[in-house]
Formats: C-alpha cells, sequence, structure tokens
C-alpha cells in the first residue's frame, strides 16, 4: 500500500511516498532555515507564506521521484499537529483537496507519533519501546506498549531542548540554528563550568531546560562585566554536558522502569553527536537486554517520510479524517 | 465551462458551482466560522447538489487577496491543489474586484470597496462598471492609510459608491472628506458572491499553479524590517529543497 503523506508544521514544506511503512520511496524537503536564518529564529507568517510557495511543488516532485502517478496512491496522510497552526493549515488544506479531488482516504498524523516512527523507516520498531524525542518544540519521553499506543512518561516544563540550544547559540554569537554550531564546538571544549543539571534528581520523568539557560546566560552576563574572557567551546561543552546528562540519565532510569524491548532517539536533536554516542554507551552499559534504534541524520529533522511510516499505522488501525479536519496547533500524542 | 469558485477572504464564506453563466448551487455563510472546517465539505455539499463529479470541473476560481492572511491562505492552497489534482484551470480574482462586482447594475459609476487592514489602514482600489457590466480598474488594489486614500478620492471629481461591511463602518469618517458624494450599497451588496467571482474568473487568463501566492499587498512585519536594511541578491532561493 502506497501512501502520499504531507508535512507542513514548522519551517520544512515536505510530501513523501512511503510503501507498506517502511519502504521510502521518496521524500521531498523544501527547507526554510535560509529564510529564518535572517531573523534568528522562525517567523510564523513567513513560515506560512513559504509554504503556499512550494506545497504543490513538493507533493509533484515526491510523485515524480517515487515513479508514480496518483492512481497508484492507496491513501493521503497529513501532519494535523502540534505545530504553527498558520503552517499546519497549508499542509491539511492541501491534503484535504487531494483526497477529495482524487477520492482517497484521508489519515491524520500527530507530528511526535511521525518523528518516532522515522526509526520504521531503515529499522523495524518492537514493542513496548521508549522514545526519547527532542527538537526545537519538544522533550518527551513516551513509553509505547504497542503499536500506535503512546504515552507521555516525561515532557519539558518550560523550554524545550532544542530551544535552549538556539538560544544560548543566539547569546554566544553562533548563526540560527545554534544545535549544530554549539555540538561542534562542544568538541573543542571542556565542561568545566558545572552548569546544573535540573530536576536530575527527582523522581518523575519531568525536564527543565529554562534554568539551564539562565545560567549560561549569567556566567556570560558577568564575565563581560568583569571583562573577563570565557572559552565559547568550553561554555558550549558546558552546556552540552549538561543538557545530554540529563536527557540520558531520565531516559536510562524510566528504561529500568518499563520493561522495553527498545529505546528509539528521535526528532531534531537526535542528530547531536553528543547525545547520540553517550546514549548509546549508557544502553550498552546499563540496559544490556535493550536496543538502542537511532534514525539516520536525514530523517532525524522534520520530513513527510516519518509521517506517511506514522501513517501506515494510524491506517490499518482504522483511523481516518473526514473533510472539515483542521489543524490542531496544541495536539498531544 | 464548468467552474467551482470560493472565497474566504474575510469573515463570509461563499462558494458557487457554475456552468457557464448558470448557477447551480452556491452558499455563502456570513457569520465568524472556521474556513478551514467548512470550505471543503461546503464545496463537497454543493458538487453533489449540482450532480457533479469533482471530475466534471474545468476551471476554479479563487479570490486571491487582499484580506485575512489565513483566510487567503486556506483559499489559495485549496485552489491551486484542487487544480493541481484535477489537471485544470486555475484563476485569481481580486478579493476587492469581487466586492465591487456586485455593484454590477450601475454602469459607469465608479466603486470602491474597502477592507479594514487595522490600525488606521485599509485594502482598498477603485473600480468603474463598464458597459458589460464588469469592475474594471481604475485604480489598483493597494494597502493605505485611510486619511490619505479619503483625500485622494476627494480630489477625483466624481461621485462613487462604497462597497464592504467595512466600508460601512467608517461611514462617519468617508462622508467628513467627500460629503454628498458618497454612496453606500445596501447590506446585500457588502457581501462577496461566489457567483460574481465565477463571471471574473471565466473572462480573466490562466495563472500558473505551482507559484500561485496570494495578494497580501503587504509584507510580513519581520520582512520589511529586513528589507529595510538588507538586500536580496538577484536569484538567491530562500529555501532549498533537497
Ligand atoms: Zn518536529
Amino acid at each position: 500500500m502506497k501512501i502520499l503523506a504531507i508535512e507542513s508544521s514548522c519551517d520544512e514544506t515536505s510530501a513523501a511516498v512511503i510503501e507498506d511503512g517502511c519502504r521510502q520511496l521518496s521524500n521531498v524537503v523544501a527547507s526554510q532555515i535560509k529564510s529564518h536564518k535572517r531573523f534568528g529564529g522562525v517567523v510564523p507568517e513567513i513560515a506560512s507564506r513559504h509554504h503556499v510557495e512550494f506545497i504543490t511543488l513538493v507533493i509533484e516532485e515526491a510523485l515524480q521521484r517515487a515513479q508514480c502517478t496518483l492512481k497508484e496512491i492507496d491513501a493521503v496522510a497529513v501532519t494535523e499537529g502540534p505545530g504553527l497552526v498558520g503552517a499546519l493549515l497549508i499542509g491539511v488544506s492541501a491534503a484535504k483537496a487531494i483526497a477529495y479531488a482524487a477520492g482517497l482516504p484521508l489519515i491524520p498524523v500527530n507530528h511526535i507519533a511521525g518523528h518516532i516512527y522515522a526509526a520504521n523507516l531503515n529499522d523495524t520498531l518492537e514493542f513496548p519501546l521508549l522514545a526519547l524525542v527532542v527538537s526545537g518544540g519538544h522533550t518527551e519521553l513516551v513509553y509505547m506498549k504497542e503499536s500506535g499506543s503512546y504515552e507521555i512518561i516525561g515532557e519539558t516544563r518550560d523550554d524545550a531542548v532544542g530551544e535552549a540550544y538556539d538560544k544560548i547559540g543566539r547569546v554566544i554569537g553562533v548563526p540560527y540554528p545554534g544545535g549544530k554550531h554549539i555540538d561542534e564546538m562542544a568538541h573543542h571544549g571542556k565542561d568545566r563550568y558545572n552548569f546544573p543539571r535540573a530536576m536530575i534528581k527527582e523522581d518523575h520523568y519531568d525536564f527543565s531546560f529554562s534554568g539551564l539557560k539562565s545560567a549560561f546566560i549569567n556566567k556570560v552576563h558577568n564575565a563581560q562585566q568583569r571583562d573577563e574572557v570565557l572559552d565559547s567551546n568550553d561554555l558550549a561543552a558546558s552546556f552540552q554536558a549538561a543538557a545530554v546528562d540529563v536527557l540520558i540519565d531520565k531516559t536510562i532510569r524510566a528504561a529500568k522502569e518499563y520493561p522495553v524491548k527498545q529505546v528509539v532517539l528521535a526528532g531534531g536533536v537526535a542528530a547531536n553527536s553528543a547525545l547520540r554516542n553517550e546514549l548509546a554507551k549508557a544502553v550498552e552499559h546499563e540496559l544490556p537486554n535493550v536496543r538502542l534504534i537511532v534514525p539516520p541524520l536525514s530523517l532525524t529533522g522534520d520530513n513527510a517520510a516519518m509521517i506517511g511510516a506514522a501513517a501506515y499505522i494510524a491506517y490499518t488501525r482504522g483511523e481516518r479524517a473526514e473533510l472539515d479536519l483542521n489543524a490542531k496547533p496544541g495536539l498531544s500524542l | 465551462m464548468k467552474i467551482l469558485a470560493f472565497d474566504t477572504s474575510n469573515t463570509a464564506m461563499s462558494v458557487a458551482v457554475v456552468d457557464g453563466q448558470q448557477l447551480l448551487a452556491e452558499k455563502t455563510v456570513n457569520v465568524r466560522k472556521n474556513h478551514s472546517i467548512q470550505l471543503m465539505p461546503t464545496i463537497d455539499l454543493l458538487l453533489q447538489d449540482a450532480k457533479w463529479t469533482p471530475q466534471m470541473l474545468e476551471r476554479i476560481v479563487v479570490a486571491e487577496g487582499p484580506g485575512s492572511y489565513t483566510g487567503l491562505r486556506i483559499a489559495a492552497t485549496t485552489a491551486k491543489t484542487l487544480a493541481w489534482t484535477l489537471g485544470i484551470d486555475l484563476v485569481g480574482v481580486s478579493s476587492l474586484q469581487v466586492l465591487a462586482q456586485n455593484a454590477a447594475m450601475l454602469e459607469g459609476q465608479w466603486i470602491c470597496p474597502l477592507f479594514d487592514a487595522r490600525r488606521g489602514n485599509f485594502y482598498t482600489g477603485l473600480y468603474r462598471i463598464n458597459m458589460d457590466g464588469q469592475a474594471v480598474v481604475i485604480e489598483p488594489d493597494t494597502h493605505i492609510a485611510l486619511v490619505e486614500w479619503l483625500d485622494y478620492l476627494a480630489h477625483q471629481d466624481k461621485t462613487i459608491y462604497f462597497v464592504g461591511e467595512d466600508a460601512w463602518k467608517i461611514k462617519d469618517t468617508i462622508k467628513k472628506h467627500l460629503a454628498d458624494r458618497a454612496y453606500f450599497s445596501k447590506a446585500i451588496l457588502q457581501t462577496p458572491d461566489a457567483w460574481q467571482l465565477s463571471q471574473l474568473g471565466a473572462c480573466k487568463e490562466v495563472t500558473d499553479i505551482h507559484t500561485f501566492v496570494p495578494q497580501y499587498l503587504k509584507l510580513a512585519e519581520a520582512e520589511a524590517n529586513w528589507l529595510a536594511r538588507h538586500t536580496l541578491q538577484e536569484g538567491e532561493s530562500l529555501v532549498d529543497t533537497y
């Protein structure tokens, strides 16, 4: 079965053709990063305008690269939320129009479920599993008892981890999005500033990154006032170590409490090398019977292939949307 | 020609299914409702009323703006994706012209449609009803300070008919500038009518589906601020496709 999937929840307009939920026939992404770099972050109105410019182009390109026509497509899937409402509306409007005009079933997909199922495109998910979803908008620990069932057991109480990376990136003076640059700088620095590991000792699985962000900003400002020069690489390494420590500590503890077969790392921050490496080491040492799955870099950011992968499960579970489908910016799993 | 026409530029939603000049089905809702929720079900309902399948359509005509950004994008995205999926023509028509066309019986008269753009600014243009009963452009659509626009109109030695709900709301201000040269349309003519839209779109040139975007007539604020300090290199793309 072939699904045409569409994703437009933030600043990537994407369309993909996915076969049986696991084979990626195409995955086209029109990324607006260059545009939003001008403003130091995503501007929702501008994101929405770009989505309208590219929506039919990426859909046509996705079908062409998959070497198929709409006649060979069995269903249309789209991200209904969470995300920016104006951005989501473009994908939702387009998906409804195609489903209606081509007489195809319409499958609504949760963006977070998409990030988790991205792992199913290069590997095979086995349940029960624990997923750590980390991106500019999310920091969540999701327990999945079986395919298509989601339980959020921990989430951030303030900033998402990717958001914290972008904000301290601005303070250090690296271009948006800051994550990649901080990660690189961290390799050349040392963790010497002992930034706080928020809530690491508490026995729930929630996160908080605003304290870490403030501690970082204070450190930089205080040094500036004393005309003291701090090593940017050390700052980056210290921030990264604090963020990664908390993420890994909570993930490992949750995986010990819940009887999981796999731990899945998902979302844009899954591209972070320290998080990938440290989590791999921790799983190997502390969870001998658990397998860690990390999606390839090309599938960590927002893309429609992951939406098609999650849509297949939703489809087999009978989930459908009607023509009154609306964008749901605050949708939870 | 079998046409599906729709306008969700402002509060009202109007959808019509039209065969040539013959209206087969139409629905206009003028209470604040979510266009994203009601547009596609209405299209489905009206095509069923007309006993047509989507595949029988030959042209999509959409009100392309100005208006509320979200409403414009819902209409534009739905229109271009329907046209692309069905492999048929797409035509965009000014949302202000659609309103002006409501005054089609006033041959030779000057018509001024108005949408409130907030902070003392309006989207507006100036149209004249020609001998065929078509609203043709005298002054192109623009985003402008109300005072400046009324001052310009006051210097035209003409009687002007104002159309649109937002025009009615600023009646007193308009009268201050134009005195007895300002006329106001009846309530029924203040709401966009997708049948009128279909007729304007029937004789307009077809547009390219992929590059079709709403006519916002205004840059996003962040973009305007950026352009005040930078210039975009020619051919420079801000979006990369991979
Ligand atoms: Zn995402």
